[in-house]
């Protein structure tokens, strides 16, 4: 399905009467599909950022910074101006912001390309946002000086001034702000040490809220311009599979539709709205040539997923000798894992608004991958990607589907607008984005583990079988290690605790169904593998589960933190816990932050209840401490809805879930409360968009154990029965 | 043609009377605050009032807001009580990606103006066809008490 190309027809009538466009047409860029970083052609930017690409000053003092990352609820539209006004010495009450263009100053510092994902906004703007700024304060004082004709040491910035005492000079930013353009950029920058933050660490109200509350914000789906066509498409039922044959005489007889179009992915609808396009697709005749993905039934690819799992995969990690440690094994037990695949299902279902002219095109969406769809859009209209332009609008959730390694929603938006030859606009119905594969891959885990005589774990043998996110993608050179995915093993490759013989190897099977980064990505199913595990052997032990991590955690380890932090706040061990309630405690590292999580779980008429979770995290160094409670708090329920309710599964290679009926997110009356606590910490800032989302699975599992002495290892909790 | 009363205004349309509401308010009228989620009734981020109760707009066909007062999220400011759970949307913080907000705003005001002192299972009887995907359940029963105190509802 990701793999076509647009029917040389189609681009051949797009350019018909453009001889001049077709005859200074040259491909000059070409996406390789394994290894290596795409875009050479982008220059990597110089060291030292030009503060105008990111501060733009008005003569009225207002400040307009621009985000290089994408606003998809994660709260950047406030954490990185911050980072930029702390150094600026910025008037906090008078910043906006803009969304980035795409170019290459804009490319994130440590992927280099402009892409928001991997928990990494803050880490890799951190330094560069701060220098900015800094180099923007000291430009404007420069200037200030030069005008005044005093010592630039004399000057002072503040609240968006810059003053000299001893003379009684001020001027305000937007007075300076030209001059201070004119200047070279600054050879020297110093940072300011963190005592004397203003604005980082203290809780900070989200510049987004306003436009969120009163309808204004502009999400990709609000996105209307002149001529433009709604458009619908009708793809597979089966993945990979392709149109057979296909009759549109009653969809094209629908008020409102203008067309019907054969598009590499499926039939797409061009109607003046959403409504007369839908109504059309339902009326369409398709015959499908479904291909082998039509064979692919969730039960039999379980069964060949855990037979694998019992067979020795490629290696990811081994310390001593495993063999030789259950050997000497005083108790071992063996567990199978089952984890299916997840959609994100991010509120805003996916959509594209494209106007594609023959030598430009300009692009509507909430993307997570600039770059990335940037060149995928040139490639597939034979434009150079400086020919396409993309506005990116907030995101209604992201979750990691609007970063898609192929830029499928795009590429097939661009295919479209080249057939339909008119601004369209591709909205996919919610049917179409649950079905619309890039899912969460589906695994199946196998572990052995086993104690010595006095409790400690001796050995463990974790075998993982799921499919590579980055296999056959641009990212596959860089994220691949000795065959092995680095996303399908860590958080188990990874795991912290002091084990003398340890092996994790891996199984990537192929298949037609499309996978892609979840919210936590590899670590969505191994925290919940290994954290069950390890609370295993703590009751193998008989030792108390936080006292068992503890003892198996290196002294220096910043796990211990947040594990001790988590479990004094919920009282672990000492609070007396309401009848048919019991706690359950996992922890884990992701993204370099290190979240533990303590779930108060009872059974209400068979069902799964959770009450209270208490989370201790340490991310580093915080920015908004506000921002850090809402990510743990979402990120809680992100986890929480797949471990209890969700899952993507198929029958003869079609979907089974459609719509948010069949495919539960937790609803307002299954909300447990949340605390999070926060470990002060001098170490740099680390993710967090992400890492509240691994710990809660296991730590929910492990209650239900205490309370039920059944372990879970299959998710969604929802199919084991409690009667 | 048909005629709506949309937030205080008239307007006259040219659409097939089967057409949902939704679809009227974005693709005809540009009114985008109201947000389409699933199309089946089962997220509430098209919410909107049709004479001051909470309706799916998804699935609420046109000709049936004939003759009714549409209020959106767009009009909703008009109001005392649609003021005050803005603003307390706003104290609170609320919003993260802020997609489903306009329909958690509608739905609350909803309540509140049937409910002034609503109890909390009366808040979350309300409130529970409203997905967020972005987990901001909490802070939305805390904006909605606080509505509720502005408003001289709440202990």
């Amino acid at each position: 399905m990701n793999n076509m190309t647009i029917p040389e027809i189609s681009r051949r009538d797009f350019l018909k009467g453009s001889a001049a466009v077709m005859g200074g047409l040259v491909i000059s860029f070409y996406l390789p599909i394994k290894g290596g970083r795409a875009y050479a052609a982008d220059a990597p930017p110089s060291p030292v950022y030009p503060p105008n690409a990111f501060i733009h000053i008005a003569p009225d003092d207002s400040i307009t910074i621009v985000v290089n990352k994408s606003e998809m609820g994660q709260g950047v539209y406030t954490s990185l101006p911050m980072l930029i006004a702390e150094e600026l010495e910025a008037d906090w009450s008078r910043i906006k912001v803009k969304s980035a263009p795409v170019a290459a100053v804009y490319n994130h510092t440590g992927y280099g390309m402009q892409m928001t994902g991997g928990s990494s906004s803050i880490p890799s703007s951190w330094e560069q946002l701060r220098k900015v700024g800094a180099s923007a304060r000291i430009l404007l004082i420069r200037a200030a000086a030069y005008q005044w004709a005093v010592p630039e040491n004399e000057c002072r910035a503040e609240n968006s001034q810059v003053t000299h005492a001893k003379s009684g000079n001020k001027s305000s930013y937007g007075k300076l702000t030209d001059a201070a353009s004119k200047l070279p950029l600054p050879e020297k920058i110093e940072l300011k040490s963190p005592k004397d933050f203003k604005l980082l660490g203290k809780p900070m109200k989200r510049l987004d809220t306003p436009a969120k509350i009163n309808g204004s914000a502009q999400f990709g789906l609000d996105v209307y311009i002149p001529g433009m066509l709604t458009v619908l498409i009708a793809r597979s039922p089966v993945f990979g599979g392709q149109v057979k044959h296909f009759n549109a005489t009653e969809a094209l007889k629908v008020a409102g539709v203008q067309g019907v179009y054969q598009v590499p992915t499926g039939i797409a609808v061009a109607a003046s709205g959403f409504w007369p396009a839908k109504t059309a697709r339902d009326m369409l005749e398709i015959e499908w040539n479904e291909g082998a993905g039509a064979t692919l039934s969730t039960p039999q690819m379980r069964k060949q997923y855990l037979d694998m799992a019992k067979t020795p995969g490629t290696i990811a990690r081994k310390d001593g000798d495993t063999v030789q440690g259950f050997k000497t094994a005083h108790k071992s037990i063996s567990a199978e894992y089952e984890i299916p695949y997840l959609a994100h299902a991010a509120m805003e279902p996916l959509n594209v608004v494209v106007d594609l002219k023959p030598d430009h095109c300009t692009i509507w969406t909430g993307t997570q991958a600039q770059t990335m769809d940037r060149a995928v859009a040139a490639q597939t209209a034979m434009l150079n990607p400086d020919q396409v332009e993309i506005h990116t609008t907030f995101l209604g959730g992201g979750f990691g589907r609007r970063a898609n390694p192929r830029s499928d929603f795009v590429k097939e938006a661009v295919q479209v607008a080249m057939a339909v030859r008119q601004p369209v606009k591709v909205v996919w119905t919610r049917e179409d984005d649950m079905r619309g594969g890039n899912y969460r891959p589906m695994w199946s885990d196998h572990i052995e583990a086993a104690i010595a005589k006095d409790g400690k774990p001796i050995a463990w043998k974790h075998t993982i079988v799921g499919q590579s996110i980055v296999a056959d993608t641009m990212f596959e050179g860089f994220m691949t290690k000795g065959g092995v995915d680095v996303t399908s093993v860590e958080g188990a490759a990874t795991l912290p605790y002091l084990i003398p013989n340890l092996q994790v190897d891996l199984h990537s099977p192929k298949n037609a169904v499309p996978v892609q980064w979840w919210r936590s990505v590899g670590h969505s199913h191994t925290a919940f593998v290994v954290e069950t595990m390890v609370d295993e052997l703590a009751k193998l032990a008989g030792k108390d589960p936080v006292a068992y991590r503890l003892a198996m955690l290196p002294a220096d380890s910043r796990y211990r933190g947040v594990l001790q932090l988590a479990a004094n706040k919920a009282g672990w061990g000492k609070k007396k816990m309401p009848a048919g309630h019991a706690l359950g405690v996992a922890v884990h590292e992701s993204f370099n932050s290190y979240v533990a999580e303590i779930a108060e779980v009872s059974l209400d008429s068979g069902k799964i209840r959770v009450h209270r979770v208490v989370a201790a995290v340490d991310c580093g160094m915080v920015i908004n401490p506000d921002g850090v409670e809402q990510q743990i708090e979402g990120a809680i329920v992100y986890g929480l809805s797949a471990a209890l309710h969700d899952a993507i599964t198929l029958e003869k290679g079609r979907v089974l879930q459609s719509n948010f009926h069949d495919y539960t997110p937790l609803r307002f009356s299954e909300m447990p409360q949340i605390e999070v606590h926060i470990v002060a910490s001098s170490h740099p800032p680390s993710g967090i968009g992400e890492p509240g989302t691994p710990p809660i699975a296991p730590a929910v599992a492990n209650a239900v154990y205490t309370l039920t002495g059944k372990r879970l290892r299959r998710m969604p909790f929802d199919q084991e029965s409690f009667a | 043609m048909i005629s709506l009363k949309i937030n205080g205004k008239d307007n006259k349309i040219e659409v097939d009377p089967g057409t949902p509401l939704l679809w009227v308010l974005r693709d005809h009228l540009q009114l985008t605050g109201t947000k389409y989620g699933c199309g089946i009734a089962q997220c509430g981020a098209c919410t909107v009032h049709l004479d001051g109760r909470a309706v799916r707009s998804c699935v609420t066909p046109v000709s049936t807001a004939i003759g009714k007062q549409i209020t959106t999220i767009e009009g909703l400011a008009e109001t005392t009580l649609g003021k005050s759970v803005q603003t307390a949307w706003q104290d609170v913080d609320v919003p993260q990606c802020g997609y489903c907000q306009s329909g958690q705003i509608m739905a609350a005001t909803a309540l509140l103006r049937e409910h002034p002192h609503p109890s909390e299972s009366q808040i979350t009887a309300a409130m529970d066809g409203i997905l967020c995907r972005c987990g901001t359940y909490n802070r939305i029963r805390s904006a909605i008490h606080k509505a509720a105190a502005q408003q001289g509802g709440a202990k």
